[in-house]
């Protein structure tokens, strides 16, 4: 039996109104509670040590509804969603913060997009929306014209303050001084030792949820591979596989192993990318340039096989766009043999050198029981000690038939997130080869409808961050009503706050990189 | 340190040669590069990347006219971290409202004469994000652009191309 499906039904008894009539896939649960009992659903879920997957709200008024408030939990290979409603005219419902943290960041979101309050959370400010936005623009709300410019008014924005003798601050950005995307940092130091650090994003919000809403749902594929671009495939399988549950679609065999080939050399690309600017950082040159023009090696195979280097718009709903031969097989398994022994061998220098052993080590620590509070998904997750990915726990196909080592450290430091990397990269080629041997013959697309009206569908995707999370939800016509995305960076930046503390300043760089995480899929 | 010698020794000179993406036009431009680099930019060209709201895929490919393939160095183009040095604005995304009036201040704070090059669908039009009540759109909607380099993203190439064609043009 289910696990949370239990623990909330024995905690809310008749109050937990369980059915799965309009949730796909019919894997995912989904619950709905009153009002008042909302944070006690989640108390329920703390007891059996669920994690908060997301938080989120729809405007359902077109349904006559008022809004709908959802929070996703995860235990083991388990999802839970449970729902609860808030009338139009007393947008409000009871906070979850208390409970678990990420829920922090979410329902700041949800006051500032959506206009709905989560009564007695701590902080009042807004999130992404920026204080010279007018205060009553929601645009996540259907009365709201999204075409429009907005006006700016005046407003500030109150950061954290600390004071006291010696006690001074740091802000940074929103432009930064690498080539990388904007976001603000302030810090509070003594001396070189960071007090607090405070994020404030938000500064690449391009409307995306609300942008979905506009779309067909056959073009959502395009919007969601542009979310962040370097996690393309991941995040346009993620809209696919959320659509596809949604209309019954059955992606022919081929496509799906298609699709993990797209996502492991993905992960290898970028993995491999990161290695070498967490290695610069400290100061270490000479392995930036070796890791990037192996990563390059793998862009042009890319752009060779399948016609762009990041594989964008490859991944569409009810397959992919395109296929690979035997030559293209035997390309890449020359690449990875090349690229295989390479990297190996840099590996070796990367371990055995000590002066960069002195930086990695201990430096930016987030301890397993952080991590777990923050309910950590991913890369940062893996490196201190929690076993979370979703090819092994909620195996989406093909990986329902493919065995993945998932690497677990415990350190949580900045080594252990490279050294994550270095193990995800091995592994991947390991899974690619095995890909390649096994991938079977047939077509690659079917088609997909359109879904039917009120109806929701959920994926969870490993990306080469972490767990991607998709939820849709179709309106009265069919069409497009909410797309709610979740890119691991939501939660995963709060972890980057936690693991600065105590470091010194100089070493935030080199901590920021090897947590690497998107602004964009956190801006949305 | 014997493993990191053998390793360079083994890898070589990879620099490839800029091969022209778009038509003979630009082959011209490269060859001039050098020269317009050399007398206009003191054999040096500054560049301040600024992200005005891209989704991050056009910043890869930045990042990649510096891998040593196609190793930006050679003709002179370096990457500076603060808009006071530079000689040239790399401009990326469809300008979000909440980074407008950064880019503005990032375009202010250049000194004169400055180029500024628009990368991407996104820095050439608003691409796929167009305009909306948190999207500008193009980047010549905030700041004057000198130069567009199409592409979801560019290729290295094509904004290399794209580089040298905004040196040479003036
Ligand atoms: S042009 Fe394409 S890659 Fe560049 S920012 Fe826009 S969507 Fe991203």
């Amino acid at each position: 039996m289910s696990v949370l499906l239990d623990a909330i039904k024995a905690f809310l008894g008749t109050d937990a109104g369980c059915d799965d009539r309009c949730q796909y896939p019919s894997s995912t649960m989904f619950c709905s509670v009153p009002r008042v009992k909302f944070a006690d659903a989640a108390k329920a879920m703390k007891k059996v040590h669920a994690l908060l997957v997301a938080e989120w709200a729809a405007d359902e008024t077109p349904f006559n509804r008022g809004f709908g408030i959802y929070a996703c939990y995860r235990w083991g290979a388990e999802y839970l969603i449970v729902k609860t409603e808030a009338p139009f005219d007393d947008p409000a419902f009871p906070t979850l913060t208390k409970k678990f943290l990420p829920a922090y960041r979410f329902e700041r979101q949800i006051k500032s997009l959506m206009g709905v309050t989560a009564a007695g959370h701590p902080d009042s400010r807004p999130w992404i929306k920026f204080e010279d936005w007018p205060e009553d623009a929601w645009p996540l709300r259907k009365s709201f014209d999204a075409s429009k410019p907005m006006p700016r008014v005046y407003g500030k924005y109150k950061f954290v303050k600390a004071e006291g003798e010696g006690v001074y601050e740091i802000p940074v950005g929103p432009v930064h001084a690498g080539i990388i995307e904007p976001g603000h940092f302030r810090f509070q130091a003594v001396g070189e030792d960071i007090l607090n650090l405070e994020e404030r994003l938000g500064y690449v919000h391009k409307g995306i949820e609300k942008k979905f809403e506009s779309l067909a749902w056959k073009d959502g594929s395009r919007l969601a591979g542009r979310v962040s671009g370097d996690t393309t495939a991941a995040h346009s399988l993620g809209y696919c596989m959320a659509l596809e549950s949604m209309t019954g679609c059955r992606v022919p065999e081929r496509a799906q192993w298609m699709r993990a080939l797209f996502l492991e050399r993905e992960r290898i690309a970028n993995h491999l990318g990161d290695l070498g600017a967490i290695c610069n950082d400290a100061a270490f040159a000479f392995m930036l340039y070796q890791m990037s023009r192996l990563r390059e090696i793998m862009l042009r195979t890319n752009h060779k096989l399948f016609g762009h280097r990041f594989m964008m718009d490859r991944i569409i709903p009810g397959g992919v766009a395109v296929d690979i031969d035997a030559n293209g097989k035997e390309i890449i398994l020359a690449e990875l043999k090349k690229i295989a022994k390479e990297f190996n061998r840099l590996v070796t220098i990367y371990d055995q050198n000590s002066s960069l052993e002195d930086r990695v080590r201990d430096a930016g620590i987030l301890v397993p029981d952080k991590a777990r509070r923050l309910c950590q998904v991913g890369i940062v997750a893996r490196a201190s000690g929690l076993n979370l990915d979703c090819r092994t726990q909620n195996p989406f196909p093909p990986y329902d038939r493919i065995k993945v080592n998932v690497p677990v450290l415990i350190s949580g430091d900045v080594h252990a997130r490279a050294w994550v990397r270095v193990e995800e990269v091995r592994e991947s080629i390991r899974i690619i080869r095995e890909i390649l041997n096994t991938l079977p013959s047939g077509g690659i697309l079917s088609d997909v409808g359109d879904p039917a009206p009120d109806t929701y569908g959920f994926s969870a995707v490993e990306g080469w961050r972490g767990e991607i999370i998709y939820w849709l939800q179709s309106g009265p016509k069919g069409e497009i009503n909410r797309c709610m995305v979740r890119d691991p960076s939501s939660v995963n930046w709060l972890g980057l706050e936690q693991a600065v503390l105590g470091n010194i300043v100089p070493d935030f760089p080199l901590c920021n990189k090897s947590f690497n995480q998107s602004y964009s899929g956190n801006d949305l | 340190m014997i493993r990191i010698l053998k390793q360079i020794f083994r890898t070589g000179i990879v620099t490839e040669p800029l091969l022209p993406e778009v038509d003979a036009e630009i082959q011209e431009v490269g060859a001039r590069l050098k020269e317009a680099v050399g007398k206009r930019f003191s054999r040096s060209l500054t560049i301040r990347q600024v992200d005005a709201g891209s989704c991050n895929g056009c910043e890869l490919e930045i990042h990649a006219i510096n891998n040593p393939i196609y190793n930006c160095e050679r003709f002179g183009i370096h990457f500076t971290a603060s808009p006071r040095f530079a000689d040239m604005l790399l401009v990326t995304g469809p300008v979000t409202r909440n980074m407008e009036i950064a880019l503005r201040r990032t375009y202010n704070a250049t000194p004169h004469p400055k180029l500024v090059v628009a990368v991407g669908d996104c820095g050439c039009n608003g691409g796929i994000f167009g305009e909306s009540y948190a999207s500008i759109g193009g980047i010549n909607k905030v700041i004057p652009v000198d130069v567009v380099i199409p592409g979801c993203p560019p290729t290295p190439a094509a904004i290399l191309n794209g580089i040298l064609r905004a040196v040479g043009n003036r």
